[in-house]
């Protein structure tokens, strides 16, 4: 689970954010002023400060928010200037945009606040859909509008090209204040909150952020999302009353509080309308008490009312947003919010500690306890023993110091005053180091993460230890002065200070410093300062705070659930846990190493010369019984019960093996199957909601297709062969421990995940070891992609994009105890969307409805049509999987719906388009629910981008390079490149985002630094002057692809590239040299063809689809190039291994070179193994 | 980096190098050559001595024998306590082979118990299993375990079949992560120079604060005796499967993977060898 944050703010209004992985509350130090109140999201965190204004923090990320500026000069043609800006009175203007409505100039185009800056100037893009354009960038047709074309033509009267700028947001990790462009912009905000991310993930980003003002009027924020962090305006929304509290969930809850103490619900709120119509009234939870506070999640409400009491709302979801009734909790709260995964915090009303509900999960909404969340501040010297003398002591010890900041501050009140609020929208900046543009197609960015600016403030003020006592000091004003003074740059010191305070803010404080006279007496000041944040705190019986006070607390970043490990509850419990056994550290004891070496020696001692000695225990056969089902395998094929038995002896050697054994009754006669042991190649788990089933293949059932399947009668049975049977196959092949640097990975439809030691015979000339004889033991961990190189480094992706790193580990998924390394172990999840379709057939009379032809699909499918699968008999892939959204409408579906997930055709099964046209007479729609899985493996994660799809430098196996290049793309289409891979670092430090100017799908290193990466519109790219020194290289070289086809996959290894299209075909790159290493053009060698994986020995292997075995055709099948040698990198025919249902292999691992066998005679050269392989062209006959 | 796996293996596979000579008084036809074996460290000297019984009784006839014990330089050696136990007790520090004598009458019954058949050393293995078990978890993995399970760490232990042990040993191996450890160590001290047989006391893996409990921490608690003082020579070795683990050794490790199959942490206190 990746680290996030928990926000709030103590009564003081200082920010604090803690992690789901810390142990302490961190202040957000480049906070200048006090705030009120915070709502979080994982992207960004929104607060009002106390001069009333938003602020939005947004959170660095390795990807930077960038945003496209584009504009259209358009050009015609006249016989005396030839092309020329002189257009047609009823021509659009010059400089437009696509449409050619808008008139656009360059110079119109503006910065939307001082939170941005351009990234260079404006250049003209030289790419037309896909393919590269003439120098200038000119498409040409032969009227305004028309279709353009990148050539230019006899008839060609106008043309136009495209100018791109980006733009960058650059307040990262620091308060920037919102712009209010707005004159209309009402009172002050008082409150504020957001959510909504779960309404549409497009455009991405895309937030909810409601606000109150103090009128008590509600605002809702137009414009939110990634490109627009910011939002557009703000836009009132009509009430039936005045709002004092208003709440959004992550999903389509919004609930607010009445001045009057009833509650409003918002009802309308989806997709298309993420505002919402309407308001519905409920009732406050006790007739007499009105409610004072509400907090959503995604299917709750909770709600406190003014006697501090804990409401919960029974019946709340997405389609009944008001729910059923109130249901009284335990607890007396001042202020409650709802986090993620609907888990609950709260303040409460006596100590103003933070307490979390435990035990909130999806079937129990409303948890189990209260508990106080417990950690220190990292401004607090002891969490516990700190008494109120010593702290008073400490202030005067500082109290020096301060004053000489506060006489800075109080010298010129009135400068504050009247301080020109532009100077606000200035934020401090600090020079961000850039490595300047080279071309005018690429640029790189370096988003090092520890070059913001609020980083660099944040790690000098806690280096200095007087800052950090800064618990004691009273006055806003005081707190603010050396906050300015660390992050300013000294020429900047004298500037303006903070003019944000309000007016009553300041005159408050300065009277009280006046009546005081000094500014040691922390208690009242401190109280009194808060005034404005917090108005409970005037009667705050604690002065100095023993233990922190809190005003706001918001969880909408914090990624909890019920498994989450949280250490923030007992300090003592973690100093357990960091002691426990099988945690990291406690490896490197001493104590540790000690009992190794102990053992060692008593081995050598005791045993070494005694081995001649008889061994008092005879080993003897072991055999396990049980009873499964079997998938016969004679027509009608159906489950019969068997008897199940394995055997294992010692061979002669003393190394174990063991025979299987399969009793079944045939027509009344008892008869058996059997398979040795040491011939399995692999056990292939398959889950699905009826049966506990798995599959054994051996080379032959590997050359039939048709593997043994066994079903046990429950899952813990199924996992106890499994693991038993898969011991015994790697003892009885010596295999043990973690995956070799040379292993070849890959990953089954399923998201299982296989490993194989490549033998060194394996890409031996002429003779290879045939693929089907490969053994293949599963890994935990369930990903989608899988890449490695030779020096172990290796890196997947999940289904829900998120990247992972292998640990070295092994085991996990049900692999426990003896067949699973005891660290580097962890727990895993994923989350795939699973997809049915709703078909309808129009008809003259109703239109459509669901009522097909006899001989049409079933009206709720699968893709295919074959299958009915309706919402509620669907179920997830495997009882491992649990739903964890309700079914939606899928918009995202190639060939694009309409506004309602419609795609038309004229008939099943044909192409869908997204509007209706004349001939379509029928339609359907995608629905999509998602669903969660949760395993072990050995496999961390790499916060925070999601990918999808990575490649590392496939070293040779002695190679020195220490950094190792990694690249990858984000799941937007973003190209990175990871720095800092190495060996001993496989998870890498940061990104290098590495500019395009369109989103790619596919990249693929080679072992020579050669970047070869496939952009979405499946045209290929080569990435120019990529070496050690310049690891990101310049420039992309556009590739046009094969004619017609449209690229998806690029594998390139120590020479050779090779290439996917989407219609199956497999590219070899012609002509690729040393010297002119884009090459010249594309061979076609095989059809049918998934996935392809070259390796550093220019070793070519692939998944490939409809392999014809003696028994079954399966799709999904590993093969491997056979005859590929230096003069013949496309080597001549393949070799069928395990399959089908494979997804994805990687053997970019193995650089081990075979032994060379030289034949006395070329002529005398016996024709290939003829198993299965075939000469030449297509991956199977059809 | 060695695995915590491996320290399992290890502490299975570790074999006593041991020479079975016939006591001088047993009657015999013909001199009885001595019998080499390597004892399983973790067995019981019953479970593994059905050779030495047979060779030696090629030389006896059948009215001079009743039942066979051993003795190590005149002590009867128990044999419900595992081999290692023995060893590391009586013999620790001498030269190897381990010599044991056999013998076919006069059976201390004040030292020793008898052992009719194997299924007296399963009822004893079992009891041991059961009784950890209950200081570990109340008892609830050992119950919740099928009659299979408990034949099947029994069988694995004869058959010496680490494997098909452990399959099985795991579950009782767990603990919630919360708890950081067992309920209670399952522990026994032995010492040569005193007449109780063993220490046993309930002691808690954590303490009360949390902080964790090592080896030494309970050695000061239940044999103060056994630590060295400061500046003073170290007058005992505190010996685990022959080897000495440091004293910050954390308590709940060495349970998870120095304990015997009976799931009893065994602890030889013995006095440092004056040469």
């Amino acid at each position: 689970m990746p680290v996030s944050l928990l926000w709030a703010v103590d009564v003081y209004g200082r920010v604090y954010s803690l992690s789901t992985a810390g142990q302490q509350w961190e202040q957000c130090r480049d906070a200048q002023m006090e705030f009120k109140r915070v709502t979080a999201a994982q992207q960004c965190c929104w607060g009002i400060a106390c001069d009333n204004n938003i602020y939005l923090n947004v959170h660095a990320s390795d990807l930077p928010v960038r945003y496209q500026e584009e504009t259209y000069e358009n050009q015609r043609w006249n016989p005396v200037d030839g092309f020329s800006d002189r257009l047609l009175p009823s021509d659009r203007w010059q400089l437009s945009d696509v449409t050619g409505l808008q008139h656009q100039p360059l110079d119109n185009f503006r910065l939307p606040s001082s939170s941005w800056e351009w990234e260079g100037d404006w250049y003209v893009d030289e790419n037309f859909e896909g393919e590269p354009t003439e120098k200038e960038g000119w498409s040409y047709a032969i009227d305004f509008p028309a279709t353009y074309t990148k050539d230019k033509k006899w008839n060609s009267c106008v043309r136009r090209r495209r100018w791109l700028r980006y733009r960058r947001y650059k307040a990262m990790d620091t308060w920037a204040k919102i712009p209010s462009q707005q004159t209309t912009l009402p009172d002050p905000f008082s409150d504020i909150s957001c959510g909504g991310w779960e309404i549409n993930e497009e455009p991405r980003g895309r937030l909810s952020l409601w606000a109150v003002s103090l009128q008590g009027k509600v605002w809702f924020r137009e414009g939110i999302y990634h490109h627009n962090p910011e939002g557009s305006l703000w836009e009132e929304v009509p009430l039936p009353g005045e709002v004092v509290q208003i709440s959004c969930g992550p999903g389509d809850l919004v609930w607010a509080v009445l001045w009057e103490g009833q509650l409003i619900v918002r009802e309308g709120i989806g997709r298309d309308c993420p505002k919402g119509t309407s308001w519905a009234m409920v009732d406050s939870p006790s007739p007499d008490v009105g409610a004072t506070h509400v907090a959503v999640g995604v299917n709750v409400v909770w709600a406190l009312t003014k006697d501090n009491k804990v409401w919960f709302r029974r019946g709340v979801n997405s389609h009944n947003p008001c729910g059923s009734g109130w249901i009284s909790m335990v607890g007396e709260m001042i202020m409650i919010n709802v986090g993620l995964n609907d888990q609950v915090l709260a303040i409460g009303s006596e100590d103003r500690a933070v307490y979390f509900r435990q035990g909130v999960t999806s079937s129990e909404l409303s948890g189990k306890t209260w508990k106080v969340i417990s950690v220190p501040r990292d401004g607090d010297r002891s969490h516990s023993s700190a008494s109120a003398h010593s702290l008073q002591s400490a202030g005067c010890y500082f109290c020096g110091e301060v004053r000489a900041h506060c006489i800075i501050t109080s010298s010129s009140p009135e400068s504050f005053v009247d301080a020109p609020t532009e100077h606000s929208d200035q934020p401090i900046e600090t020079p961000k180091s850039r490595i300047p543009k080279v071309t005018s197609d690429s640029f790189i960015s370096e988003l090092v993460s520890d070059r913001g600016p609020g980083k660099t403030s944040r790690e000098v003020r806690s280096a200095g230890p007087a800052v950090l006592e800064e618990e004691t000091i009273p006055l806003e004003g005081e707190v603010k002065a050396p906050d300015v003074g660390v992050s300013l740059s000294p020429s900047q010191s004298v500037g303006p200070l903070d003019p944000q305070w309000s007016n009553v803010d300041l005159e408050e404080a300065q009277g009280q410093q006046a009546q005081t006279g000094a500014v040691v007496d922390t208690a009242d000041t401190s109280s009194l300062s808060s005034v404005a944040t917090f108005t409970l705190a005037m009667e705050d019986p604690y002065g100095v705070d023993e233990h922190p006070m809190w005003a706001w607390v918001s969880g909408g970043g914090c990624s909890v659930d019920s498994h989450t490990q949280l250490n923030w509850f007992n300090s003592m419990v973690q100093s357990v846990q960091s002691m426990s056994l099988s945690v990291t550290p406690a490896q490197t004891a001493a104590w540790r190493k000690q009992i190794f070496e102990q053992l060692s020696e008593r081995t050598k001692r005791e045993m070494d010369n005694f081995r001649h000695y008889e061994q008092a225990i005879e080993q003897s056969v072991w055999v396990k019984k049980g009873t499964m089902q079997w998938w016969r395998d004679w027509k009608p094929h159906k489950w019969i019960d068997v008897h199940f038995a394995l055997e294992q002896f010692s061979g002669p050697e003393g190394n174990k093996d063991g025979i299987l054994f399969i009793y079944y009754n045939f027509y009344e006669e008892k008869k058996y199957l059997h398979a040795f042991v040491n011939e399995v190649t692999i056990l292939v788990p398959v889950l699905n909601d009826s049966k506990h089933s798995f599959a054994i293949y051996t080379p032959e059932r590997t050359k039939q297709r048709w593997p043994i399947r066994l079903s046990a009668a429950t899952e813990l049975e199924m996992h106890d062969w499994l693991a038993l049977l898969s011991v015994s196959c790697c003892d009885s092949r010596g295999i043990q421990g973690p995956p070799s640097k040379q292993a070849i990975w890959s990953i089954t439809c399923k998201g299982d995940i296989f490993v194989s030691e490549p033998s060194l015979s394996l890409e031996a000339m002429p003779y290879p070891t045939p693929c089907d004889q490969m053994f293949w033991r599963q890994v935990g961990g369930h990903l989608r992609v899988v890449e490695c190189n030779s020096i172990g480094i290796v890196w997947g992706i999940g289904y829900d994009h998120t990247a992972w790193v292998y640990t070295g580990g092994y085991g996990g998924g049900f692999f426990q105890g003896l067949a699973s390394s005891t660290d580097n172990i962890y727990t895993q999840v994923d989350v795939k969307n699973v997809y049915i379709y709703e078909n309808q057939r129009w008809n003259p009379v109703t239109g459509y409805t669901n009522r097909g032809l006899p001989t049409d699909r079933y009206m709720w499918s699968d893709a295919s049509g074959l299958h009915e699968c309706t919402k509620t008999n669907m179920k997830p892939p495997s009882p491992h999987w649990t739903w964890v959204s309700d079914w939606t409408i899928d918009y995202s579906v190639s060939g694009g719906t309409d506004k309602e997930g419609w795609q038309y055709a004229a008939d099943f099964p044909a192409s869908y388009h997204g509007h209706k046209t004349m001939k379509d007479f029928v339609r359907r729609r995608r629905w999509a629910r998602k669903c969660k899985l949760t395993t072990t493996g050995p496999w961390q994660e790499v916060p925070p981008i999601p990918l999808s799809d990575v490649t590392i430098l496939p070293c040779a196996a002695q190679s020195s390079v220490d950094v190792v290049p990694l690249w990858a793309i984000s799941n937007k289409g973003d190209v990175l490149c990871r720095l800092g891979v190495t060996a001993l670092t496989p998870a890498g430090s940061s990104w290098l985002h590495v500019g395009t100017d369109q989103p790619f799908k596919s990249i693929s290193i080679g072992a020579a630094s050669q970047v070869w990466a496939i952009a979405r519109d499946g045209s290929a790219f080569y990435r120019g002057s990529v070496s050690s020194q310049s690891p990101a290289g310049d420039c992309w070289y556009h590739i046009p692809s094969p004619s017609k086809q449209k690229l998806k996959q690029v594998s390139v290894g120590r020479t050779s590239v090779y290439t996917v299209d989407e219609n199956g075909n497999l590219w070899y790159r012609q002509g690729v040299t040393p010297s002119y290493p884009q090459g010249s053009s594309w061979e076609h060698i095989s059809n049918n063809v998934r996935k392809v994986s070259a390796g550093p020995l220019d070793q070519v292997w692939i998944i490939a689809d409809k392999v014809q075995g003696s028994h079954s055709l399966s799709c999904g099948t590993v093969c491997h190039r056979l005859g590929v040698q230096p003069l013949e990198p496309k080597g001549q025919s393949w070799d069928y291994g395990i399959g089908g249902g494979w997804d994805h292999i990687t053997v970019r691992g193995n650089s081990m070179e075979p032994p060379r066998v030289h034949l006395p005679s070329l002529t005398e050269r016996t024709p290939l193994p003829v198993r299965n392989t075939e000469i030449n062209s297509s991956a199977v006959g059809c | 980096m060695a695995d915590d796996k491996d320290v399992l293996r290890d502490v299975w596979f570790g074999r006593i190098p041991t020479c079975f000579t016939l006591n001088q008084d047993e009657v015999t036809e013909r001199e009885a050559e001595p019998y080499y074996l390597l004892l399983p460290r973790v067995s019981y000297l019953p479970l593994v001595t059905d050779k030495v019984k047979k060779h030696f009784l090629k030389v006896m006839k059948a009215e001079d024998v009743e039942e066979m014990w051993l003795e190590y330089e005149g002590t009867p050696l128990k044999w419900h306590y595992p081999i290692g136990v023995l060893f590391d007790l009586h013999a620790s520090n001498t030269v190897l082979p381990w010599s044991i004598t056999v013998h076919f009458k006069n059976f201390p019954d004040r030292d020793l118990l008898h052992c009719t058949s194997n299924s007296v050393i399963e009822a004893h293995f079992m009891s041991s299993i059961k009784e950890a078990d209950a200081l570990k978890h109340k008892s609830q993995v050992v119950n919740d375990m099928q009659k299979k399970d408990h034949k099947q760490l029994w069988m694995g232990l004869q058959n010496d079949k680490f494997d098909q042990f452990w399959a099985i040993n795991r579950k009782l191996m767990e603990y919630p992560t919360e708890e950081g450890g067992f309920r209670y160590i399952p522990f026994r001290i032995y010492q040569t120079m005193s007449d109780r047989p063993f220490i046993q006391k309930l002691f808690r893996p954590v303490s009360p604060e949390g902080n964790v409990h090592t080896l030494g921490d309970l050695l000061k608690e239940m044999y103060p005796a056994a630590l060295p003082n400061d500046g003073e020579q170290k007058r005992y070795q505190v010996v685990i499967h022959g080897i000495e683990p440091l004293l910050e050794t954390p308590l709940q490790w060495l349970s998870e993977h120095l304990s015997h199959p009976d799931n009893f942490l065994h602890i030889c206190v013995i006095p440092t060898p004056t040469d």
